[in-house]
């Protein structure tokens, strides 16, 4: 063994209830932390995943970024227009079919058409507001997990009976309509439709499976009061990361409004990267009292062995060596606790997991904890530099003792 | 004489720094040639053991300057230093200051592994021989508190011999110890002069061990007040 590393070990060993508490803060340190980060990662890719999943990676609706500029604006350049109304257009996407189509040809992944339509739902008397998507169910498989999400029938089901609509499990739970009952949409437009419930669906996402309702597309356009209408075509990408380049592709291709599923939740996305900063702050924190142990230990050790260095640098060990065997001590405290704090976080992370636990924006009923190697050597690597630096301060101090002082106290 | 000393001191002086400052030595004017057996006694404070770490590069003159070989180490850097020490110069100290968590060969062994000359195997043999001529062979897998002081001191002996340096500086190598070890200790440095051909710098307040060294250096508040060879001024 080098020299450096068995006078190292040496120290270490001999102390072995210092070394073991300098050890165990680093161990909770990197234990802690990897549960930290596990459970803040798994509960953003849980529920990235379940927006993706349930929710069109892109979006695009029949309206468009800023409202059309007057005639007389574009006409004249010096013409500036205040308080006119802007031009009304007829709703929806110009040929749906020949955009779809023109879409697909490049596009990675595939593209369904839509009729949204705001409408309230009538049954037993509740009123509730609700976002009603006509679909072709032919489609919907390529374009949303909706099939997978169904509950109680298939998807087709909606082809089985005239007005037929599928509704999310908890707008079913909260008016009391099962499968078979009779409900009324109303619009603003002012049409009005019975419809029989033929199935649910539980996309995981409170806010669907509260207020969405799927119908045929022939039913939505029923109630828009608007024969052929499309206004709105979903759009599942094979990298659904890519959404964002994507969608500022497609609306600059058609002009429509195209809004990828980032963009959609912005502001749930912002709230990860807040999410991010404070678990790493706590994460630092955490290290930073594991790395005081390091330094006392280490400041401990070389205070204790003030002679032993005074002796190995009269022997002629340079300033180098005698500093090297503190830091490799540093480092040793810093493996061992990086080690222990590896055990002890997936161990953590299997406990954290098996807890059944109600999440009251998503219905998952354990904890999503994300079990990433990363995480392992993130956390390993701070604590490993962390223990360094904080052995370093007292093994140059050791390193630089002066031999004469030390030899003429202990005579 | 031409020959260039081992070591040489030109009117080296150590003060204190302190609020009130302490001269330790002053103006010392000193050469250690090889082969030497040299004696250095004094009153306690007169400088003796002061002296000897600045011989030993183990600390700085304030002023003057320490030579070794004719090369001055004032100046020196201090890895350049620390490898004098660890080629040129072997320390026994009053208390033998052996590492407590190793065993005697490893201690033996341990300025040798700083120089890494020697294979392993090399150095064990050596340091087997070093501590069997010293009478310790069969004690060199023992931890230094299995030992007696007087064994111990050897062990420190063969310790300051281990990398085969022409000089060994001892500062009262006997003083911790009682009269049948203290005789032993005197007897292993004196065979390193006058056997091995070693230079054995021994500070020491023991006057009559002074009187059977080859030299007699005596200091008296940090300046060197008799200078005698085998009874002769210098």
């Amino acid at each position: 063994m080098n020299l450096i590393l068995e006078i190292a070990w040496t120290h270490v060993r001999a102390r072995v209830r210092q070394t073991g508490f300098a050890v165990a803060g680093v161990a909770t340190g990197v234990g802690f932390s990897i549960m930290m980060a596990a459970l803040m990662q798994g509960s953003q890719d849980d529920f990235t995943n379940r927006l993706v999943n349930t929710l069109p990676n892109v979006t695009v609706t029949d309206e468009r970024r800023s409202p059309p500029p007057q005639p007389a604006a574009t006409t004249y350049d010096a013409a500036e227009i205040h308080g006119l109304t802007p031009e009304a257009r007829r709703r929806g996407i110009k040929n749906p079919l020949a955009t779809m189509a023109a879409l697909e040809a490049w596009l990675p992944g595939a593209v369904g058409p839509s009729v949204k339509v705001q409408a309230i739902i009538r049954y037993a008397n509740h009123d509730i507001a609700t976002n009603v998507i006509g679909i072709d169910p032919r489609r919907e498989a390529m374009v949303s997990d909706l099939p997978k999400q169904m509950r109680g029938a298939t998807l087709t089901a909606l082809y089985r009976a005239t007005n037929a609509i599928v509704i999310g499990d908890r707008l079913s739970e909260k008016i009391g309509a099962r499968i078979g009952a009779n409900i009324t949409l109303q619009t603003s437009e002012g049409a009005r439709l019975n419809a029989q419930v033929v199935g649910y669906f539980h996309s995981g996402v409170r806010q669907l499976d509260e207020s969405t309702a799927y119908v045929l597309t022939k039913t939505g356009q029923i109630l828009s009061k608007q024969t052929g209408l499309i206004n709105e075509l979903r759009v599942r990408l094979t990298a659904p990361m890519s959404s964002r380049e994507i969608a500022a592709r497609i609306e600059n291709d058609t002009g429509y409004k195209s809004v990828s599923w980032q963009e959609a939740n912005e502001d749930l996305i912002s709230t990860f990267i807040i999410r991010n900063i404070i678990m790493y702050t706590v994460v630092g924190a955490i290290l930073l009292v594991a790395s005081f142990g390091t330094y006392n230990i280490i400041s401990t050790i070389t205070h204790e062995k003030a002679r032993d260095i005074a002796i190995m640098k009269s022997l002629g060990l340079s300033e180098y060596t005698v500093r090297s065997i503190f830091v490799i001590e540093a480092m040793i405290i810093g493996v061992a606790g990086a080690l222990a704090g590896f055990v002890l976080g997936y161990v953590l992370c299997l406990a954290l997991g098996s807890v059944e636990i109600k999440n009251p924006f998503l219905d998952a009923d354990r904890l999503p904890l994300a079990y990433a190697y990363t995480h392992y050597l993130m956390a390993g690597a701070v604590a490993l530099v962390s223990s360094v630096v904080a052995g370093y301060q007292p093994a140059r101090k050791a390193a630089r003792l002066h031999p004469v002082e030390i030899i003429r106290g202990a005579t | 004489m031409s020959e260039t000393p081992l070591i040489e001191a030109r009117n080296v002086t150590r003060i204190l720094p302190g609020i009130v400052p302490t001269t330790l030595v002053q103006n010392v004017d000193l050469a250690i040639r090889k082969n030497e057996f040299v004696a250095i006694t004094g009153p306690s404070g007169s400088g003796k053991s002061s002296l000897l770490y600045l011989l030993g590069l183990l600390d700085f003159p304030t002023s003057g300057e320490v030579l070794i070989e004719g090369q001055a180490t004032t100046h020196m850097p201090e890895e350049d230093r620390a490898f004098a020490r660890l080629t040129m110069l072997g320390f026994v100290f009053q208390f033998h200051f052996l590492l407590p968590e190793f065993t005697v060969l490893e201690n033996v062994m341990l300025p040798m592994r700083a120089l890494g000359k020697l294979s392993k195997a090399q150095m064990r043999t050596r340091g087997g021989d070093l501590l069997g001529s010293f009478g310790l062979g069969e004690h060199i897998h023992k931890r230094p508190d299995q030992l007696s002081g007087g064994q111990r001191q050897r062990v420190a002996v063969a310790r300051a011999l281990a990398n085969e340096p022409p000089v060994i500086l001892a500062d009262e190598p006997t003083g911790s110890l009682d009269s049948k070890a203290s005789e032993q200790v005197f007897e292993v440095l004196r065979d390193l002069v006058h056997v091995e051909g070693k230079t054995v710098v021994a500070v020491t307040h023991d006057l009559a061990m002074a009187e059977r060294m080859d030299r007699h250096i005596e200091l008296l508040d940090g300046r060197v007040r008799i200078d005698e060879q085998h009874g002769v001024r210098q």
